[in-house]
């Protein structure tokens, strides 16, 4: 039978909208979604698909999004109701938006696909986030690029924009050293899959639900636990391994969760980190953080395996990074680097079952290129040694190779 | 490869093209792709290595086969790249199969057949409708859908003949799925990434190469997005790809299902379209990794910082849009389905849909100012609008908008067209804004409408149409309100670094230009010639290209191209100083000149399309660097030019411009028939036409054209029986040279771009040449010519006529250029900047040894149903050109490389129209039975043959009577026929809509069993004395350069 695929049209548009940066600059355009003003930290995310999932990525907490890829919205917004096999919701990341505001070029006037609930603009006015369009993005783009992120304010209305309310936005606007983890982080205590299943604690610094997918995945049953819990009580319910997610703002300020990490250590328990949990276990191990100039946000970085020397693509979403050369004493070592400048996307415990990535090995959105992470830690757990993805060079047997040593 | 000190050996007969100057490789060899001859070169030049993914299909089949005679092992050759055994996983339809099972990626429920008896188990057994898929070739060639077993069966024949291997796939249809493609690459280490991912607007019904493509993807999220770039990994993983791929994949939009439908293993029309829609050089990198580099070592060539290890992140949107020419065809189905029938493609930036769609349709050249605002014809039924949207022609997209203004739903045309409501609805948008502005009042439209306008890609002009505005008015009104277009670069990383590249568009969606434009005096634009199509083609590339160089060397320091065709090197954003991917419309030229404010545009390389802008250029005082819009003009009116061969007292054939048919039968009757016409407004078919008498005049002029004051027709005396004669010259205001005569092999009455050529002259004598050259220096001179001029000549009893001057480069200019070893445009670039050309190239053309000719290549297979008799109006899509010591070691080897098979031994079908043909055939047939051959003819011709030459003829039925055996039909079918001489009367020569003759239905099924035909007595006469001199001689293999004595 022939599925009827809903096409709807966009109801929210057309407001008066505005954003001031830090800097003073201001770009006018159409608004949409929730008509108030926030403020935030400006980022841009090079993606050309998965709004919805980024839009409920928690690590945007706190900051305004701004799509590189000009047209948004075009297979609109599927049900909530959509579970993958395990229950979690197929197409969103948390149970809300968490950015702040969204900037993109062109909104679609119009949502046509085969799980389309409802449109963008829709989502966003039941969510009460606002949203400008018409936006020259490539500049805005161009701007944080060449002047690094910065905060601002964006300000929709169905009336006239006052820029005073955008400039008080701006001062009232905390991003750097704030915590936001009580915003993002479970208050208690969650549990996920089969209850006979042996368990893997998930430190929830903010995490997206796809990393939940993947543990289940794996085969475990998953006990998300909040940032801040104390050590005693993450062994008490006897895991298999630990994995701290990804999540917003400044690793330095998630003190609670570097204490645990710390004592994980030596546990000799696994360890798993992501993105944000990678700068946990980094900062715990005594390594030291920065701040990036724009971050890496998008779903085309090429990371390298340094040992293997194989390149995969990845998603990003980070504003901080691991200080390359602060690893010495850690007992840690470079796992991945990024290809295009050499940053640490990956670090790995030169002796105890400790790795850790700051790229999104649960993609979503992005690319399923580095599933493979969540297998090195199931080998971690059942002891058989991180084996590293690689392929038999032998079986392509093309010219090229031979040639360019005959050459030599 | 010569970055990396490698000398390189090119075999590619394609004379026209940019890639076979003598800059690119080592050595060029204007040779045939096949296992002959290259197996030739390799025991010449013993190569190490072998690339086969940059030669299209063509150097993919000829690979495999090289191999399989075991050429390559003899020679111990690698081949670089893709090993054989990955394009042989790719190409056989069942290994294909298997492998996509093996890598978890699933395909279409099919099964392959060996004839047509396993062929209609295969279908019943999957259930109508099915597609046939033919093995090994390009172009989705000979496939198709069948409907019923009638179909299947003929489908299933045509398609088994074509196949290398004999083998066709039988495959569930999937019509109204999705089409996604991505472009991969793959090196030796195992790292891939996906460089493209491209949505195909018609969807899985229409061939990729037909289809409007959009890239990156519009209406699938990222869940699809990844699990199709996941399986596309996982698939050339599997394969063992090494360089570059495409893969086609096949997705449901009403379930999660989807299917991988091909692998293309080498460098294709769908790559040059993604490097170019993301910036990425996908054959450069292709090339490297060959060498055995792996992606993380090269370097993102844009950025020159990162790595190409990455994938292409797009902040804008690119439009695909084929060109097609079934206009140029008259009996040609206009249904596009399957298999590839466009002829070339137009590629627009922009940063909404409605803006790149509006663009590619006025790009594409066809005569549309978007897509509302043309005549819209609106009196059609609904019914057939309706079946219009279910078998869809090259006119889909205005089919939809008939049907939006029929009132017919989005849903219904959705489901009708499969077309996405997505797609749908943007051309809704672009509806009701037309709308919307023709209501307004030209004093009330209001800033924000006509930038909204803007912003969906309406032009000046369209605006001006729904407004009842001139053109230029609707610029001056919205500059006057700051509305201009922005430049933006095509960075490949979406501005997150910085780029060094200088590759651009313009678009209104956007406040700022990326670059700053500093008031460099010293800088020139050249305008490119837009898509290919016919009589327009990759020659003008050739052009554009020497022309950047050539004044990059005469110190110009900063060269813009505009240009809008993805498939061309002078695209490319390495090659000139600034590249603007974009309409070649009066208007975008106005933008850019604006901005860039140069010394001057050249307009002389860019074909008609650019050559047509001169007037209004110079209307406009902008400078045009090159022979100047009122000399442009002189050449290209018709009284003008007349005017001036007469100041020269030279002569043309008689010829005059009518406004009513009692003016044309009179002048036609006093000059005498066969007279050319040519109507300046044609109802249907081709524009020129070759009347034979006052009734056909009558006739023609009644149904097809029109004529009255607003529409006058011109119509000169055609010559029969006499040769032409083309030039191609520089100048440069005073001095010419002349790089060669060029003669034609057939004679007039073929269009010159159809006829096969050569130089230097075979056939003419001292005198005439002389006259040539004196003609050729007076025209030049009297209109001042700056940059290159072609001038074509009639030689009619010794007498020579001009039939046009064209002052512009040419057609031939390549070919000129590369067999005689002199580069016109280089000289043109001089001529047009500072003046001084070199001297003592004196008749350059007859210090080269041997020949060398220039034969059409022709697409009348993929044009189902069109006719390949040979005109006024032009129908070849390409060319070939080959050297040789002699005429026929030159032709011979021509027609090969234009895909001619050359029988030695076996049967000939004789049929022969009219008594004066079948006398001019005479001594031919004698030497055909002479060599051999075995004679079939049809009644008449057999009589003649029987009466005249030979009882060694047997006498075979046509097609309309299939009772009667032999049949031609069944021997076609069978192979049993080796060549067709099919020659017909000059009264049947004129074709129209509706002919089904038998003569026509020879010729088409021949074309389809790819036998050769010869269709005039000159093409027949040469074609069986270069199987003469093949019985005695063997083909010389030489590389270009060993031709010229210089």
């Amino acid at each position: 039978m022939r599925v009827k695929i809903p096409t709807i049209q966009g109801n929210h548009m057309g407001l008066n909208a505005m954003i001031i940066l830090e800097d003073g600059s201001t770009y006018r355009g159409m608004g949409f979604g929730y008509p108030k003003t926030v403020g935030g930290e400006f980022v841009f995310n090079t993606g050309m698909v998965g709004y919805t999932e980024a839009l409920t990525d928690p690590s945007y907490k706190g900051q305004i999004l701004c799509m590189t890829y000009p047209l948004i919205g075009n297979y609109g917004v599927p049900s909530r109701t959509i579970m993958d096999g395990y229950g979690l919701p197929k197409y969103f990341e948390s149970d809300r938006i968490q950015v702040s505001g969204l900037v993109v070029h062109e909104i679609s006037n119009v949502a046509n696909h085969r799980d389309c609930h409802e449109t963008l603009d829709q989502w966003l006015y039941n969510e009460k986030i606002p949203g400008i369009s018409g936006i020259d993005t490539r500049e805005l783009t161009k701007k944080i690029r060449i002047k690094g992120v910065m905060k601002g304010a964006l300000s929709v209305s169905k009336n006239q924009i006052i820029t005073r309310n955008l400039i008080d936005t701006i001062e009232g606007t905390k991003y750097e050293g704030y915590n936001f983890m009580s915003q993002v982080s479970v208050e208690k205590t969650m549990e996920y899959g089969d209850p006979f299943l042996e368990p893997i604690v998930l430190i929830d610094t903010g995490t997206k639900n796809s990393i939940i997918r993947n543990i289940l995945e794996m085969g475990y049953r998953v006990i998300r636990v909040p940032w801040d819990t104390p050590f005693n009580e993450i062994i008490s319910h006897n895991p298999k391994g630990i994995i701290i997610s990804n999540g917003p703002g400044d690793p330095k300020v998630c003190h609670s969760t570097i204490e645990t990490v710390v004592k994980l250590f030596s546990s000799s328990l696994p360890i798993l980190g992501i993105c944000l949990g990678n700068q946990i276990i980094a900062l715990a191990a005594g390594g030291d953080t920065y701040k990036l100039k724009f971050g890496h946000r998008g779903q085309n970085k090429g990371c390298t395996n340094v040992g293997t020397n194989q390149t995969f693509m990845t998603t990003q979403n980070h504003g901080y990074g691991v200080k390359s050369n602060t690893l010495g004493k850690t007992g840690f070592k470079t796992w991945y680097i990024n290809s295009d400048d050499n940053t640490i996307e990956g670090i790995k415990h030169e002796s105890k079952p400790i790795i850790a990535v700051q790229f999104h090995p649960e993609a979503s959105p992005g690319p399923y290129d580095c599933i493979h992470i969540f297998e090195s830690f199931k080998d971690l757990i059942e002891n058989k040694g991180s084996k590293e993805k690689s392929i038999e060079i032998d079986k392509f047997k093309g010219g090229g190779k031979i040639f360019q040593r005959m050459k030599q | 490869m010569s970055e990396e000190g490698i000398k390189t050996i090119l075999v590619n007969p394609n004379i026209a093209t940019i890639q076979t100057d003598t800059r690119f490789a080592s050595k060029v060899y204007l040779l045939p792709v096949n296992g002959y001859y290259i197996k030739q070169i390799i025991e010449k030049e013993t190569p190490d290595s072998i690339m086969l993914a940059f030669g299209g299909q063509t150097a993919l089949n000829c690979g495999v086969s090289l191999h399989d005679e075991g050429v390559i092992d003899k020679y111990k050759i690698q081949v670089l790249g893709t090993p054989i055994n990955s394009i042989k996983i790719t190409e056989d339809r069942q290994q294909f199969k298997t492998a996509m099972i093996k890598s978890n990626v699933p395909v279409l429920e099919s099964s392959p057949a060996y004839n047509l008896r396993e062929a209609l188990d295969v279908a019943n057994k999957l259930g109508y409708p099915v597609i046939i898929r033919v093995a090994y070739t390009l172009g989705g060639k000979g496939g198709g859908v069948a409907h019923n077993e009638y179909e299947l069966q003929e489908i299933v024949q045509r398609g088994l003949s074509l196949s290398l291997v004999n083998q066709v796939l039988i495959e569930k249809y999937i019509g109204s799925w999705k089409q996604i493609e991505y472009e991969m690459m793959r090196d030796c280490t195992g790292n891939s990434v996906a460089i493209c991912n491209m949505e195909n607007v018609l969807g899985m019904r229409v061939h990729t190469g037909d289809n409007i493509v959009i890239a990156p993807s519009q209406t699938i999220n990222n869940e699809e997005y990844h699990r199709l770039r996941s399986a596309a990994i996982r698939a050339i993983d599997y394969c063992g790809i090494i360089g570059e791929c495409n893969i086609q994949f096949g997705l449901d939009p009403s379930s999660e299902s989807y299917c991988a439908i091909e692998i293309n293993a080498r460098l294709s029309r769908s790559s040059a379209l993604a490097s170019k829609a993301t910036g990425y050089p996908l054959a450069y990198m292709a090339a490297k990794i060959g060498l055995g580099y792996s992606l993380t070592e090269l370097i993102n060539s844009i950025t020159k910082a990162t790595t190409a290890c990455f994938e292409p992140s797009l902040d804008y949107v690119v439009l695909k849009m084929p060109r097609w020419d079934f206009r140029k065809f008259e009996l040609a189905n206009r249904r596009i389905g399957t298999s590839m029938k466009s002829v070339g493609e137009v590629m627009a930036i922009g940063r909404s849909f409605e803006e790149v769609l509006q663009k590619a349709i006025r790009m594409n050249d066809a005569g549309k100012i978007g897509i509302v605002g043309n005549d819209e014809n609106l009196k059609e039924e609904l019914e057939l609008v309706e079946q219009k949207l279910l078998y869809p022609s090259d006119e889909i997209l205005f089919d939809v908008v008939k049907a939006m203004r029929l009132g017919i739903p989005i849903s219904r045309i959705n489901k009708l067209s499969t077309i996405d409501s997505w797609f749908l609805f943007k051309i809704k948008n672009v509806l009701d804004l037309y709308d919307k502005i023709h209501e307004v009042d030209v004093s009330d439209i209001s800033e924000n409408l006509l930038r909204k306008a803007k912003k969906y890609g309406f032009s000046d002009l369209q605006i001006g149409q729904a407004l009842g505005l001139k053109e230029i008015s609707v610029r001056k009104l919205r500059q006057k309100l700051g509305i201009n277009p922005v430049v933006k670069q095509v960075d490949t990383l979406a501005a997150e670094w910085p780029a060094k590249t200088n590759y651009l568009y313009l678009t209104y969606g956007g406040d700022k230009d990326d670059i700053i434009f500093r008031k460099e005096k010293n800088s020139v634009m050249v305008l490119g010639a837009g898509p290919y199509r016919i009589g327009s083609s990759v020659e003008f590339d050739w052009g554009t290209v020497n022309m950047v160089w050539g004044l990059k060397n005469n110190g110009i320091k900063s060269v813009s191209v505009i240009n809008c065709n993805p498939e061309t090197v002078s695209t490319d954003y390495d090659i000139s100083d600034r590249l603007y991917f974009e309409e070649l419309s009066l208007e975008r030229i106005l933008d850019i000149y604006e901005k860039e404010n140069p010394k001057g545009i050249v307009t002389c390389v860019g074909g008609q399309t650019a050559n047509n802008l001169v007037p209004k250029l110079g209307q406009l005082n902008v400078r045009i660097i090159g022979t100047d819009s009122v000399h442009t003009d002189m050449a290209e009116n018709r009284e003008k030019f007349s005017q001036l061969l007469d100041s020269l007292n030279i002569k043309q054939p008689p010829w005059n411009k009518f406004t009513s048919i009692a003016e044309a039968k009179i002048f036609s009757r006093n000059v005498g028939f066969p007279v050319l016409v040519r109507p300046s407004y044609v109802l249907s078919g081709a524009a020129m036409k070759v009347i034979w008498n006052e009734d056909q005049l009558e006739r023609y002029i009644n149904e097809a054209a029109q004529v009255s004051p607003e529409y006058p027709i011109v119509i000169s005396k055609f010559f029969q029986d006499s040769a032409e004669v083309e030039v191609d010259a520089v100048c440069n205001g005073n001095d010419v040279i002349i790089g060669a005569l060029i003669e034609h092999i057939d004679n007039a009455g073929i269009h010159s771009g159809d006829a096969m050529m050569c130089i230097p002259p075979w056939r003419l004598n001292r005198q005439t040449m002389n006259t040539i050259v004196d003609y050729s220096n007076l025209i030049a001179r009297k209109l001042k010519v700056k940059g290159p001029l072609n001038i074509q000549y009639l030689v009619k009893d010794e007498e020579v006529y001009v039939i046009e001057a064209n002052v512009r480069a040419s057609r031939t200019t390549p070919f000129v250029s590369k067999i005689v070893g002199i580069n016109l445009i280089s000289l043109a670039s001089k001529a047009i900047i500072n003046g001084s050309l070199p001297e003592g190239l004196n008749e350059p053309w007859l210090s080269i040894s041997g020949f060398g000719i220039k034969v059409p290549q022709f697409s009348f297979m993929q044009l189902e149903g069109s006719d390949i008799v040979l005109g006024v109006e032009m129908q070849s899509t390409g060319e070939v050109a080959c050297h040789g010591n002699s005429f026929y070691d030159a032709l011979s080897k021509a027609y090969e490389a234009a895909g001619y098979n050359l029988p030695l031994s076996g049967s000939a079908l004789i049929t022969i129209g009219g008594q004066k043909n079948k006398a001019k055939m005479h001594s031919l047939i004698s030497l055909i039975n002479a060599m051999k051959f075995k004679i079939l003819a049809t009644e008449h011709t057999a009589e003649f043959i029987k009466n005249n030459i030979t009882t060694n003829v047997q006498e075979v039925h046509k097609i309309s009577e299939p009772v009667r055996k032999p049949n031609i039909s069944d021997l076609l079918y069978d192979k049993k026929i080796d060549f067709i001489i099919n020659i017909p009367s000059t009264s049947t020569i004129e074709k129209y809509v509706g002919m089904l003759d038998d003569e026509y239905q020879i010729r088409r099924k021949a074309v389809e069993m790819g036998i050769p035909v010869l269709t005039t007595v000159e093409s027949a006469i040469s074609f069986i004395h270069c199987l003469e001199w093949r019985n005695k001689n063997k083909p010389s293999i030489n590389p270009l350069s060993k031709y010229h004595l210089n």
